[in-house]
């Protein structure tokens, strides 16, 4: 009876090992107006309790919450030119990156870690929108390319969360670059016959959407994320007229075909591990409400039904057949 | 060299070139008045200016700022990616329509041949005159233009042509209809099929490279740029309504993203600066062309000795490797 230890028990401890907020802390929802309880936010990943806003998340909080017992490991990023254009506007580019860094904590503006999921073997790479509005430059390059490499390596797929207002201009061109250089990490995953999954958060947009956002294998968004290449002030100003209500957010894209899925926060590790199993052709994962693995991967209907070539569990020539028993985390 | 301005008396002037205006100006109503009245001699004077006026068009064009390159970028007499293909290419045979919803005409497409060897060309085409900049979109495309480009790309890969494009585009089209229909995805499939095709891509920057929409032509073995033409990530405007929070800080925001071809090339960014002639392109629409068409064959015939894998395998290593070069201080 291990999978209690193995699969629930680490979800327990992510929950009580999330960062520690004062218990007194309330933050108002920006949608609702309603004052929730900053620990119960935490819990819920920052949706509203009330009305399911989707309020943003950072990198680590996200991937603690996605990764088997909150456990993961980063990704190193090859460091890339700093300032390579000396840009300046009204303030000087390095200030600027100083000022993001202290406040989020962060390096950059995109976390790549590996990890289990659901047992399931995969690399991760998430966005930051609080750092300089998750902007593209050659870092968050960089880092796509990486995680695409460390993907190919370990023969894991790979789990995009797209966040950004767009290319960071203080890289001028090479930011523009990037639009290429994430299409080849992309293409490397796709060579590898690897999945690639893209979550698109809100916001995603500009040269972010039209390059590797756009590419997955499967899209889903979270509910409401506002996604598009141009954004909706520019439109209006373009076209001289009102958007409709709810233009260029995830159901709308929904409708227009450009995503798969819009699948709550909350509900989202569970497809994420659901979906990726499938395509690894990999037996479906042990849940919380299944009996005990063992009895499971015998006579699972859904692993039957999801399996029409060989028995449940007998596609071994993948990568990571069954839920193997926990390696010691770090 | 000043063919243009010569014989069809080009007085389109950018507002940096007000100098010149006068003289040129003072120099044509010195020959009206030696035509009204044949006992004035007014040649050498007219002659002296001319002289002057040439000086200083020489002098403006030599150092212009990444502002006025912007605007000489946009100048609506440049030659255009239409004047382009008429002038170099024969055989031109466009090929319309994405298959899928319809013929974006911001987007030029087709067969040709380049000194009798056959290609597909693509390439923005803004428009000439008020009809043709409507039908054309001002050079915005929408999902269709690019997927059009993708499709000729494809067939181009398919039959082993090389794929030649020009780009001059403000940007990709800001509007409902191209959002709804996938702006995003139809970019970044274009920028997918230029790393994949197994034939020479070469692309040349013939006025605006304006951000994605042009990425995703450019995405080539080889990328030139004519002396004045512009690549940058956001019209300089763009940049200074967000990080000035004033659009009319342009010149500002021109000079700190560095939007030239000369520091492109610094870069490596770009591989070639194709030189104008002096005054730009718009000064001398055939010289102009003729260097663009002297240096498309130059990379192609570079290109051609290659085999299919190894350009897409070089494609992906030089914008894997972009980056890596910075400004000197
Ligand atoms: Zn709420």
């Amino acid at each position: 009876m291990n999978w209690i230890t193995n699969y629930v028990r680490p979800r327990i401890n992510s929950i009580f090992s999330r960062r520690e907020t004062p218990e007194n802390l309330w933050q108002k929802c920006d949608e609702c107006g309603t004052m929730l309880f900053h620990r119960e936010l935490t819990e819920n990943l920052n949706v509203c309790t009330n009305c399911g806003h989707h309020m943003n998340i950072t990198p680590r909080d996200r991937f603690k919450a996605l990764f088997d017992g909150g456990v993961f490991n980063e990704v190193k990023v090859p460091e890339p030119l700093a300032d390579p254009l000396q840009f300046r506007d009204q303030k000087r580019y390095p200030d600027r990156m100083r000022t993001a860094q202290k406040t989020t904590g962060e390096k950059e503006a995109m976390l790549v870690a590996s990890g289990e999921i659901g047992r399931t073997p995969i690399i991760a790479a998430a966005q930051d929108f609080s750092f300089m509005g998750g902007s593209m430059g050659m870092y968050v390059g960089n880092a796509i390319l990486a995680a695409a490499e460390e993907a190919v390596k370990l023969k894991r797929p790979l789990i995009l969360f797209s966040a950004a207002g767009g290319a960071r201009m203080q890289e001028g061109i090479l930011s523009l670059m990037q639009m290429p250089r994430t299409t080849v990490a992309v293409q490397m995953l796709k060579e590898a016959g690897l999945p690639y999954i893209v979550v698109l958060t809100h916001p995603t947009t500009g040269g972010v959407t039209a390059s590797y956002a756009m590419l997955g294998d499967v899209h889903i968004a979270e509910p409401n994320a506002l996604i598009c290449f141009a954004g909706p002030r520019v439109i209006e100003q373009t076209i001289r007229e009102k958007l409709p209500d709810g233009f260029q957010r995830a159901e709308y894209l929904l409708d227009h075909g450009m995503l798969d899925r819009v699948t709550p926060r909350t509900e989202m590790r569970e497809e994420l591990i659901t979906i990726t199993r499938m395509l690894l052709g990999m037996p479906p994962a042990v849940r919380g409400d299944l009996p005990a693995p063992e009895k499971t991967e015998k006579v699972d209907p859904v692993a039957a039904a999801t399996a029409p070539v060989a028995e449940p569990g007998a596609s071994a020539a993948k990568p990571a057949p069954a839920p193997t028993p926990q390696k010691p985390l770090k | 060299m000043r063919e243009t301005r010569m014989s069809q008396g080009m007085t389109q002037y950018l507002d940096f070139e007000k100098p010149l205006a006068e003289i040129e100006g003072k120099a044509e109503e010195l020959r009206a008045l030696g035509r009204a009245n044949e006992e004035m001699d007014v040649a050498s004077e007219a002659a002296a200016l001319d002289a002057k006026a040439e000086t200083m068009l020489t002098d403006l064009y030599k150092n212009l700022t990444p502002w006025r390159k912007c605007q000489v970028a946009r100048h609506p007499e440049r030659p255009h990616c239409r004047d382009y293909i008429d002038a170099l290419f024969t055989e031109f045979t466009p090929l319309a329509g994405d298959r899928n919803f319809a013929d974006d005409l911001a987007v030029m497409g087709g067969l040709a041949r380049l000194d009798g060897t056959p290609v597909m060309v693509i390439g923005h085409e803004k428009g000439s005159d008020t009809k043709s900049r409507i039908e054309r979109n001002f050079g915005m495309a929408r999902p269709e233009g690019y997927r059009k480009a993708i499709r000729l790309m494809q067939m181009a890969g398919r039959f082993n042509l090389p794929v030649i494009t020009l780009i001059d585009t403000t940007g990709a089209y800001p509007g409902k209809g191209a959002e709804e229909r996938g702006q995003s995805e139809a970019i970044a499939r274009s920028t997918e099929t230029c790393l994949q095709i197994p034939v020479p891509l070469i692309s040349v920057i013939i006025g605006e490279g304006g951000s994605g929409g042009a990425v995703a032509f450019a995405t080539a073995n080889r990328v030139a740029m004519l002396e004045h033409s512009i690549y940058s990530v956001i019209s300089p405007e763009g940049c200074a309504s967000i990080l000035w929070k004033d659009s009319e800080k342009m010149r500002e925001a021109a000079e700190a993203l560095h939007l030239t071809a000369q520091d492109l090339k610094t870069l490596a960014v770009i591989d070639e600066i194709i030189p104008e002639p002096s005054g730009g392109a718009h000064r001398g629409k055939s010289a102009a062309m003729e260097s663009v068409g002297k240096s498309i064959k130059a990379m192609l015939k570079e290109l051609g000795k290659k085999k299919g894998a190894d350009l897409v395998a070089d494609r992906r290593q030089k914008f894997l490797k972009m980056g890596s070069k910075g400004l000197a201080a």
